[in-house]
């Protein structure tokens, strides 16, 4: 047998970074930007989106026609390399309890293919408990956050109008797109149940500015979730971030590097991280003056429960025993359907950009209600490029309607069916609510003490259900769509009849990908993990920069607050190293 | 049809012109060995499991391939738009994917097998070999799910699943997004709704949206 030896890196960083997506991507930024040597661990592959291209492609090119596998399991067009289930590293339940958990496995993570949504939390949205006294307040507000917003806005860029709207703060917002058919309808229809509707806050240029470098504006293929290789117009972080600070000089990346656990010094300090290379399956040491962690909220919590230690025998940074617990996502539930008056309709090019053109921010008052937190509704329908699944189920729905004023039989085949296709196509329309869930102690996520990665790290074993308050927010949210689809003449085809004995298509948690608060920050060392700068109470050159460091997170997409946060603590890490405090 | 003269027909290969017994590969269909070419972005698993995809032996046989092709012709023929299913290579998608997503596997063979043995009892020939007005006269009776008799339920399901697959295949081809008039997948500049439609539905937009909406000179 052959024997394991540690290869230990000779360098020595300033910063040693796990994780490359949205805080990890701007902590490296930051730091290199300033100056400072920094070592970006990925435990994926690397990936280039000026060579790695999907953008622009025919649904032809793939032979599956864009369907989905266990490495794009959203489309095989995605730009996310894994998701759901990745070979050799599992991760195991609680009996009786659900979590999915999403790991992009890439340089530059999920921001590669996400929403870009990107909402900023109101003031209300750190004030939680002062106002419905349920989870805790964070020991920031939206002051402290919101000059590294106006930042980001301007740096990366994003489309939006400025409403007044209390908690869905203005920004620097560039134009936003006009709204497409469905969309006005849906507006309308959203108007007579008194629901809101606004332009979406997408961070995509429009129109390109001077600070935006090589980056161009937008030129509406609808497809950012194939990562705008030509234009750069979409924020990711591998465009966006890493690359052009990879022109510094200043960073090392080091990709397929599965990190093991954070080490530690006999003072309790962090010196590096060791980790396996999945390509050469040898074990490394890097070392560097802090440490920082985004990868993923519950990869960074289980990193943290691995690195035990005499000093440490509970996980680093976890004398509160707050690590892994917390845990929520977003919660989610939708509704889809046609509209009748689309069918037959004029074609032309409504791609767009890649995704809404208008939302729905919350709009109601939850002392009124029988659940606690609020929603936004995102809304989809149009004329897209065909994929696998395309025409579908025809067998439901030509005996339904007429077709070019003639009653049809259900299913069929030849030129009658040739018509059917061509007469539904682009009628289609949907929403999902994106709600806040009430982060709790007793969800966590925890070290599985019998089972272990083909890596021989121990594993995750989940823990987490939802509550009567995300229940019946997701029942308000089905009352909500059913409304807006019969305001606007639309047949509900499916997520129309859910009940309590499916909590009302309520999601299972995790699924809709914005997993955060497993190392939460707060002002009190024995109730949190992290203090307001995203520095460990026990570890001082220890940070967590991704969604782990969140209180709760609102009824908002988290990521442009990962990027507000993690943009923060690296230049509060800047101004410690600059006093010899770190 | 006397059910010992069925087998004594399907023993003797009269229904299956490939391979008679399922599972029998046939080498001469195994022999292609061709490094796949991708125009998309592949990851290194996943290009390796395209590479294994690929190099499998085919699934079907040469006769149910021969079946796939009749029907799908049958479900997507020519018309005065567009090309039929076969001329835009849909066969060759179904045997594709049936290997991407072994789900399809059972349900399409087992389907095809379904078909000859039905017509096999009813005409004394497989699906293939009855003749195009016999076959129109089978797809009547599992194409319609709301007017089919109860004992061919198994039948409108593999028809339904034929139909999905090469719907599918068809519009998901070049000739297909062009049937079908999808005009994306091209840099453009987003002006909005076009007049005209806007007027058939009687929709504008707000002075609001025309002011802070992005807007290009057309």
């Amino acid at each position: 047998m052959e024997s394991i030896q540690i290869k230990k890196q000779s360098k020595f960083y300033d910063a040693v970074i796990v994780g490359s997506g949205a805080g990890g991507g701007m902590a490296a930024y930051t730091l290199a930007n300033a100056g400072l040597k920094v070592c970006l661990l990925e435990a994926g592959s690397m990936y280039d989106p000026q060579k790695n291209i999907t953008q622009l492609k025919n649904p032809w090119d793939s032979p599956r026609r864009g369907a989905s596998t266990k490495f794009r399991p959203f489309g095989d067009f995605d730009a996310c390399y894994y998701g759901w289930d990745i070979e050799g590293e599992p991760y195991t339940h609680t009996a009786g309890t659900k979590w999915d958990w999403w790991r992009a496995r890439m340089l530059g993570g999920r921001t590669n293919h996400w929403g870009r949504i990107s909402l900023r939390f109101g003031p209300h949205d750190f004030k939680r408990k002062s106002i419905d006294g349920l989870g805790d307040n964070w020991p920031i507000g939206y002051e402290d956050v919101k000059p590294f917003y106006d930042r980001i806005d301007k740096l990366i860029g994003i489309f939006g109008t400025n409403e007044g709207l209390v908690n869905d703060p203005d920004g620097y917002f560039l134009p936003p797109p006009k709204p497409r058919l469905h969309e006005l309808m849906i507006k309308n229809a959203a108007a007579t149940s008194g629901v809101t509707v606004i332009p979406s806050r997408l961070s995509i240029i429009t129109k390109k500015e001077e600070q935006h470098g090589d980056r161009n504006a937008c030129f509406y293929c609808g497809q950012c979730n194939r990562n705008c290789s030509m234009a750069k117009a979409d924020f990711s972080s591998s465009n966006v971030l890493i690359y052009p600070a990879m022109k510094t000089g200043n960073i090392d990346v080091v990709a397929n590097a599965m990190v093991r656990e954070v080490l530690t010094n006999k003072d309790g300090l962090a010196t590096g991280v060791s980790y396996i290379n999945k390509d050469d399956m040898m074990e490394y040491e890097v070392s560097g003056r802090v440490v920082i962690l985004a990868a993923s909220a519950c990869e960074s919590s289980r990193l943290l429960l691995n690195s035990k230690s005499v000093r440490y025998p509970n996980g680093l940074a976890n004398s509160s025993n707050v690590v892994g617990k917390y845990l929520h996502d977003s919660t989610g539930a939708a509704m889809g359907g046609l509209l009748p008056q689309l069918f037959d309709r004029k074609r032309y090019n409504e791609d767009g950009v890649g995704g809404l053109h208008v939302y729905s921010p919350w709009w109601l008052d939850n002392k009124k209600l029988d659940f606690p937190r609020g929603y936004h509704i995102e809304y989809w329908g149009g004329m897209s490029q065909p994929a696998y699944g395309f025409g579908f189920g025809m067998e439901n729905l030509n005996g339904k309607f007429l077709v070019k004023g003639q009653q049809k039989e259900a299913g069929g085949y030849g030129k009658s069916l040739k018509e059917d296709h061509r007469f539904f196509y682009g009628a289609g329309v949907g929403m999902a609510g994106r709600g806040e869930a009430i982060p709790r102690e007793d969800n966590y996520c925890e070290i599985d003490p019998t089972t272990v990665d083909k890596y021989g790290i121990p594993v995750l074993r989940f823990n987490v259900k939802w509550s009567d308050y995300e229940i019946n927010q997701a029942k308000h949210m089905k009352e909500t769509f059913k409304e807006i689809m019969h305001n606007m003449g639309a047949i509900t085809t499916w997520g129309a009849d859910d009940g309590p004995e499916n909590d009302y298509g309520l999601e299972a948690p995790g699924k809709i990908i914005h997993e955060a608060g497993t190392v939460r920050m707060g002002n009190d060392s024995k109730k949190s993990a992290l203090n307001k700068w995203n520095q460990a109470h026990d570890c001082k050159n220890l940070f967590v920069v991704d969604g782990a460091a969140f209180v709760s997170q609102a009824d908002k997409n988290i990521t442009w607050t990962i990027l507000a946060l993690s943009m923060r603590a690296s230049e509060y890490i800047i101004s410690e190293m600059k006093k010899n405090n770190l | 049809m006397d059910r010992r003269k069925s087998l004594k027909i399907l023993a003797t290969g009269a229904i299956a012109t490939g391979a008679v017994v399922i599972g029998c590969t046939n080498t001469e269909q195994n022999n292609k060995v061709t490094e796949p070419k991708f125009n998309l972005d592949r990851a290194k698993e996943e290009f390796e499991r395209e590479k294994k995809l690929l190099s499998e032996p085919d699934f079907f046989t040469v006769h149910e391939m021969k079946t796939i092709t009749v029907l799908a012709d049958i479900i997507i023929p020519a018309d005065e738009i567009s090309g039929s299913a076969s001329e835009a290579k849909v066969p060759e998608f179904i045997a594709f994917i049936v290997k991407d997503m072994p789900s399809h596997q059972v349900p399409m063979k087992g389907g095809l097998r379904w078909l000859d043995i039905y017509c096999l009892k009813k005409y004394d020939k497989s699906f293939f070999d009855c003749t195009p007005t016999e076959q129109l006269s089978v797809v009547d009776k599992i194409a319609f799910p709301k007017r089919a008799k109860p004992e061919m339920s198994q039948g409108v399901k593999f028809f339904s699943l034929m139909r999905d697959l090469t719907s599918t295949g068809f519009y998901t081809s070049q000739e297909g997004v062009k049937d079908i008039g999808y005009k994306g997948n091209t840099p453009n500049q987003w002006n909005g709704v076009p007049t005209e439609v806007l007027a058939q539905y009687g929709l504008t937009y707000s002075e609001k949206e025309l002011f802070e909406c992005i807007r290009f000179d057309s």
